[in-house]
């Protein structure tokens, strides 16, 4: 059976639920191989954390490179490891970190790229959405090794435990590589609420909330959801950049996308509109929103979430 | 200095895009200069102008630099009139629906040839959606990449640039020597508009429109190829009703009914 490369998704030293999705994928086209990229002495705690996802075998290569180069050291790395496994392909976690180096792993290695796939085929074909989800592309690398990045929240995991055996690598890594040099890091902020790509739901507040989160924070919890932001609400200060769902924000794709007082610019619903479903509180019913909207309330957002979250509440108990 | 800046005509954004033989047909809808793109022209303009101006007699130059078709110049117009220089529009029909590889070839290739100190692009083409062109060049370029940046510093003197980066992963101070290629985000500045006086001297800028040969690059190959595209079904139409205070009523059994909670 073909081999087929993942890099195992790590942010701020902690394994996301993408890298379940990633081995998800892979594991259509043949056996899977993790790629770990750890500081120096976290190998083995960052291999140890790939034990639920059908992986068969993790490739650690410790360096603090990883720290200092970013991109280009990780790009360096996978490179030569593809030079010497030579798989049949590379799936990488679709977001800005991912996307860079699967360009430069592709530059390196002479190989096709597809970026931001919700789905790949045995045969190695990708599916991409395209056009903010109005159409549907299936294609195929037809050169090198295919380099595939998937979009996170779009295959389901498959969650199985397995132990992995554990290869531990070391590279030398290209004096090209190291152009850029980190000086400080700050890991995201991570409160009590699910990661925003990674969540089942997603409730966003918009300018319509005019500052308070406080009904949308609460509606939020009451379904075990991520808060999210229109650009609107982060300029404004009322919630952090990292929640700012669009095309300069994150993109999303959760079973259920609620937007409470967002009016639906184009490119909020870049980062949106490929959500399951969709459910929209606003005050204006010419909101372009509603167009999108599988359910659709026409109303003051103060007056409905409390409502609904004292609804959702109720249910549960 | 010499700065450049990497600019791309786009579809507008809420124009309806079509797909034709597997490529994005570029030709029956309204172009656009890349938005994100405009905060790279801005980011290079004061750049410049914090550094000795980027006027006649000025320690600066900025040169835009395209890859499209001849339509392109228009989006290119645009960016002399906020103030850059020169500009470099690299044109040919052997170029139409290239992908990220070749785009970041041939403009790696252009880039070498003008000796830059710093390149600035924008994080994404509205269109492709990759985010890759930015750092494709500088692995090719063999340069440091500084992407993703919402804050930028220049040291002339010292040949040094430092940017706060922010993504998923959090925010990281990083810096590279020059030459460097920078990728800035919109949160970065706020693009001026062109003034009347920089439109008039717009026009008197020539645009150096290049074919593929004169880039020296040669394409060998297809990378990836369509196999099909296809118009998903549109959403179902979906229910709007007005809050009656029944609103939130309704909402949840809503949820309930698609088994949501
Ligand atoms: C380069 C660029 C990149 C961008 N990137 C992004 C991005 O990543 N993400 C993003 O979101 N935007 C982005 N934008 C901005 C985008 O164009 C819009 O300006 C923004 O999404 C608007 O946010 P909003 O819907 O919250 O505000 P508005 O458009 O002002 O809409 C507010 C809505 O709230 C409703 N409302 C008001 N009060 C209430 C109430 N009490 N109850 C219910 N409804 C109420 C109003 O009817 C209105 O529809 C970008 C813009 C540019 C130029
Ligand atoms: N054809 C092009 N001509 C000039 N610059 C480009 C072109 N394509 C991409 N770029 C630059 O690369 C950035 C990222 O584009 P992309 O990787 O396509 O999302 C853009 O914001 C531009 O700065």
């Amino acid at each position: 059976m073909s081999s087929v490369l993942i890099l195992a998704d790590f942010i701020g030293g902690k394994n996301t639920k993408t890298t379940a999705e990633l081995a998800t994928a892979a594991a259509h086209i043949g056996d899977v191989t993790a790629v770990v990229l750890a500081p120096v002495g976290q190998g083995a705690a960052y291999a140890a954390a790939l034990v639920q996802a059908p992986i068969s075998n993790v490739l650690v290569v410790e360096s603090d490179s990883f720290l200092t180069h970013g991109v280009a050291a990780a790009a360096d790395v996978l490179t030569q490891i593809i030079a010497a496994k030579n798989p049949a392909a590379v799936l990488i976690a679709s977001h800005a970190f991912g996307k860079e180096v699967a360009g430069r792993v592709a530059v390196k290695s002479n190989s096709g790229i597809i970026t931001d796939a919700v789905d790949v085929a045995a045969d190695i074909t990708a599916t991409q959405l395209v056009f903010g989800g109005s159409t549907t592309v299936h294609s195929k690398i037809s050169h090198g090794t295919p380099i595939i990045t998937v979009r996170p929240n779009s295959i389901t995991a498959d969650l199985k435990s397995v132990s992995p055996t554990i290869e531990t690598l070391s590279f030398d890594i290209a004096d090209n590589a190291k152009k850029s040099t980190v000086t400080s890091s700050q890991p995201p902020v991570q409160g009590g609420r699910p990661e925003l790509t990674e969540a089942d739901i997603v409730v966003s507040g918009g300018r319509g909330t005019n500052g308070d989160f406080s009904a949308v924070e609460a509606f939020a919890d009451s379904l075990g959801a991520a808060v999210g932001a229109s650009r609107a609400a982060t300029d404004a200060g009322w919630y952090p950049h990292s929640h700012q769902v669009g095309q300069t924000g994150k993109t999303v794709s959760p079973q259920l996308y609620v937007a409470c007082g967002i009016s639906g610019a184009i490119q909020h619903r870049a980062g949106m509109q490929t959500s399951k479903a969709i459910l929209v509180i606003n005050k204006d019913p010419e909101a372009p929103i509603f167009e999108i909207a599988d359910f659709g309330v026409i109303g003051d957002l103060f007056a409905v979430l409390p409502k609904a979250t004292e609804g959702v509440n109720a249910r549960k108990s | 200095m010499k700065i450049a800046v990497c600019i791309k005509q786009v579809p507008d954004s809420w124009a309806e895009k079509k797909m034709v033989n597997g490529l994005l047909d570029r030709v029956n809808v309204d172009a656009v200069l890349n938005d994100l793109d405009e905060y790279a022209i801005e980011e290079a303009l004061r750049i410049a102008e914090a550094h000795g101006g980027n006027e006649e007699s000025g320690a600066n130059t900025v040169t835009v630099i395209s890859m499209g078709p001849e339509r392109a110049s228009e989006a290119v117009r645009k960016a002399l009139s906020m103030g850059a220089n020169s500009a470099i529009l690299i044109s040919d029909p052997r170029l139409a629906g290239a992908d990220a590889l070749t785009t970041s070839k041939v403009l790696a290739s252009v880039i070498s040839k003008g000796d830059f100190d710093l390149v600035f692009c924008g994080t994404e083409s509205t269109d492709a959606r990759m985010s890759v062109v930015p750092a494709m060049i500088a692995e090719r370029l063999g340069c440091a990449q500084l992407t993703f940046a919402s804050a930028v510093t220049v040291d002339p003197t010292a040949k040094r640039v430092s940017i706060t980066r922010v993504t998923e992963a959090g925010v990281d101070e990083i810096f590279g020597e020059f030459p460097a290629i920078v990728s800035v985000v919109e949160k970065i500045n706020e693009p001026r508009y062109p003034s009347f006086k920089g439109i008039m001297a717009a026009k008197k800028k020539s645009i150096d429109v290049i074919d593929l040969a004169a880039t020296g690059v040669l394409i060998e190959n297809a990378w990836s190829v369509v196999v099909d595209a296809a118009p998903r079904p549109a959403r179902a139409a979906g229910i709007t009703i007005t809050d009656d205070g029944s609103g939130a009523d309704q909402l949840v059994a809503f949820l309930a009914q698609k088994k949501l909670i």
